[in-house]
């Protein structure tokens, strides 16, 4: 009887190529590490901490006089409609592109391999303007649009609208390729038009995931909406830079914690989205 | 003569991994034809209906589906082509959220222009043909549920519904009641037997139920290792021939050394219900 055990023992075939991987990473990182001068004492010498303490020391108590608030508050909606209009651009600019991109919905799905090289050809391009819209920081974007458009909130916006839009479109096509694609290759294979099957095979599937990726992302752009503040952008970030020039850690505490909120409230929203769709 | 509805020619299909699923089988189905496909777990029953319904590019042979190479003509003739084939899947794929009544009408979609097909996610726009396919199932009652609140077999007939609603001029239909019960299992291949009769169109059907098969079909093949085993009229299928089709073949499964005793299942010549 044990003999016989020990005869049909399988050896599960995808541990080597598992292992193998594994040491690669760890291969791979450790340069990464050397290179960044990551070293965790910093933190704990004597003299850089002093310092932090108190820089942090003047965040408490916050500023919370009524003229300030009113001025978070004003720059709050300026932050929101910023990110809230440059994800709406994004999303016009990701959602062609996504379906462009994704293979299950490719010509070369329908049939037979004459059109492959076709589809092919226009996938290339639009992969290219993903990449390079999301290859360039949104900063970057930003500062260039202030040179376009001038100071204020429409550069911030475009710069969210590009960088974002690149992202977008390689994580929905992503998004669509990982759901289960089952339903839509069925329906292509009935006969209908490959909108169609997306639209009754692939958005159900993914709906949830591209609501929740997105609603993260928002709260991403509400961040870099702040950041692209401090160049000129307006906003939050441009109240922040006033007060972090002028030393007020009241103020800049005061700030973070409206941060904090934003944050909670991208949350809640996520949640209920998700709920919503589930 | 009738005309020729499938038509096999030494066809072959090797997996991706190296698996060959359907071995040099030729066979031709007449047009009206109603044909079961049985055989044991494994034997290639899937693949060989979905390189009948187009979805996979045989690795070799001829093949012609209702008087077309599929893998010859434009892209446009295939899509036409696609739209007169109709297939139930062994697992029903249909996004758990869909309602019931838009996963039937999506069996039109092939013949509708795409404004109606967009139009109808945001009001269905026959309520009442789904309803009548739905019904034809025995669950009419559940039209505006939620696909994944359905059970297992009350999904198959979702799928079910949907070809029917398609009206396609060849239903394939992948083990469509393997998880409905017998009484209603024999209500579901009776419609589609009706269905196939009534607009004279062909219909073939891989079962794992034996009985069903026998009962219903008037031409059985049988499938073994990705070969034709059997090409014949239910009343001259043996039960010798169908022992030997669902024997296993390298292992005799064992209880205490001794060989256990074992019927192929379902081997009966009567209907269960009627
Ligand atoms: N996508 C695939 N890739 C590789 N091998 C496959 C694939 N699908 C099926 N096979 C293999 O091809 C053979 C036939 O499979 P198929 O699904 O056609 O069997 P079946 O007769 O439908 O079985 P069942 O009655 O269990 O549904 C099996 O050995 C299976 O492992
Ligand atoms: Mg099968």
């Amino acid at each position: 009887m044990r003999s016989e055990e020990a005869a049909v023992q399988v050896r599960d075939p995808a541990a080597v190529p598992r292992l193998m991987l594994s040491i690669a990473i760890i291969i791979l990182l450790w340069p990464g590490f050397r290179l960044t001068e990551f070293d965790l004492g910093v933190l704990f010498d004597p003299r850089n901490r002093e310092i932090m303490g108190k820089f942090i020391a003047t965040f408490f108590p916050p500023e919370a006089s009524a003229d300030f608030l009113r001025l978070i508050l004003k720059a709050t909606l300026e932050t929101l409609a910023i990110a809230t209009a440059g994800m709406t651009l994004a999303l016009l600019i990701a959602f062609p592109l996504a379906l462009v991109v994704t293979r299950s919905l490719s010509i070369s799905r329908i049939g037979p391999a004459r059109g492959f090289a076709a589809g092919r050809f226009l996938r290339l391009p639009a992969r290219f303007i993903l990449m390079f819209f999301r290859s360039i920081p949104e900063i970057v974007w930003a500062l260039l649009f202030v040179r376009a458009v001038g100071l204020g909130p429409a550069a911030g916006v475009l710069a969210i609208a590009v960088t974002y839009g690149g992202m977008l479109g390689k994580v929905y096509s992503e998004i669509l390729e990982s759901g289960d694609t089952r339903p839509t290759l069925a329906l292509l294979e009935a006969g209908s038009g490959r909108l169609a099957a997306f639209c009754y095979g692939m958005w159900p599937v993914a709906l949830p995931e591209l609501v929740s990726y997105t609603v993260y992302r928002w709260e991403c752009a509400v961040r870099a909406s702040v950041i692209m503040g401090f160049v000129g952008a307006g906003g939050l970030g441009q109240l922040m830079e006033l007060s972090m020039r002028m030393l007020n850690g009241g103020e800049v505490s005061a700030i973070l914690l409206t941060f904090f909120l934003l944050v909670m409230l991208a949350d809640a929203i996520s949640a209920m989205l998700r709920k919503a769709t589930a | 003569m009738k005309p020729v509805s499938i038509k096999l020619d030494q066809v072959s299909l090797v997996h991706a991994n190296g698996q060959r699923a359907v071995n040099n089988i030729s066979c031709e189905i007449g047009s009206g034809e109603r044909v079961a496909i049985i055989g044991p777990s494994g034997a290639g029953k899937t693949t060989l209906l979905r390189v009948l319904a187009t979805a996979l590019r045989p690795s070799s042979g001829e093949i012609r589906i209702l008087g077309k190479d599929p893998w010859r003509v434009s892209r446009t003739a295939l899509r036409e082509l696609r739209c007169r084939i109709g297939m139930v899947h062994q697992a029903p794929p249909i996004p758990p959220r869909q309602r019931v009544v838009t996963a039937v009408l999506a069996g039109r979609l092939g013949h509708w222009p795409l404004w109606k097909g967009l139009a109808s996610l945001a009001y269905p726009v026959d309520i009442a043909g789904a309803r009548r396919m739905l019904a034809r199932m025995e669950i009419a009652d559940k039209l505006f549920e939620r696909c994944d609140r359905l059970s297992g077999g009350q999904m198959q007939r979702v799928g079910v519904a949907r070809i029917l609603y398609q009206q396609p001029d060849l239903l394939l239909t992948d083990e469509p009641v393997s998880a409905v019960d017998p009484a209603l299992s024999d209500r579901v291949i009776g419609e589609l037997n009706r269905e196939a009769s009534e607009r004279g169109v062909t219909l073939v059907a891989s079962l794992h139920a034996v009985d069903l098969a026998l009962h219903w079909f008037p031409r059985i093949i049988g499938i073994r290792n990705g070969e034709i085993a059997f090409d014949l009229p239910p009343v001259r299928v043996t039960d010798a021939m169908l022992k030997d089709l669902y024997a296993s073949e390298s292992t005799v499964p064992t209880q205490g050394n001794e060989p256990l005793a074992m019927q192929p299942a379902g081997v009966r010549r009567k209907p269960l219900c009627s």
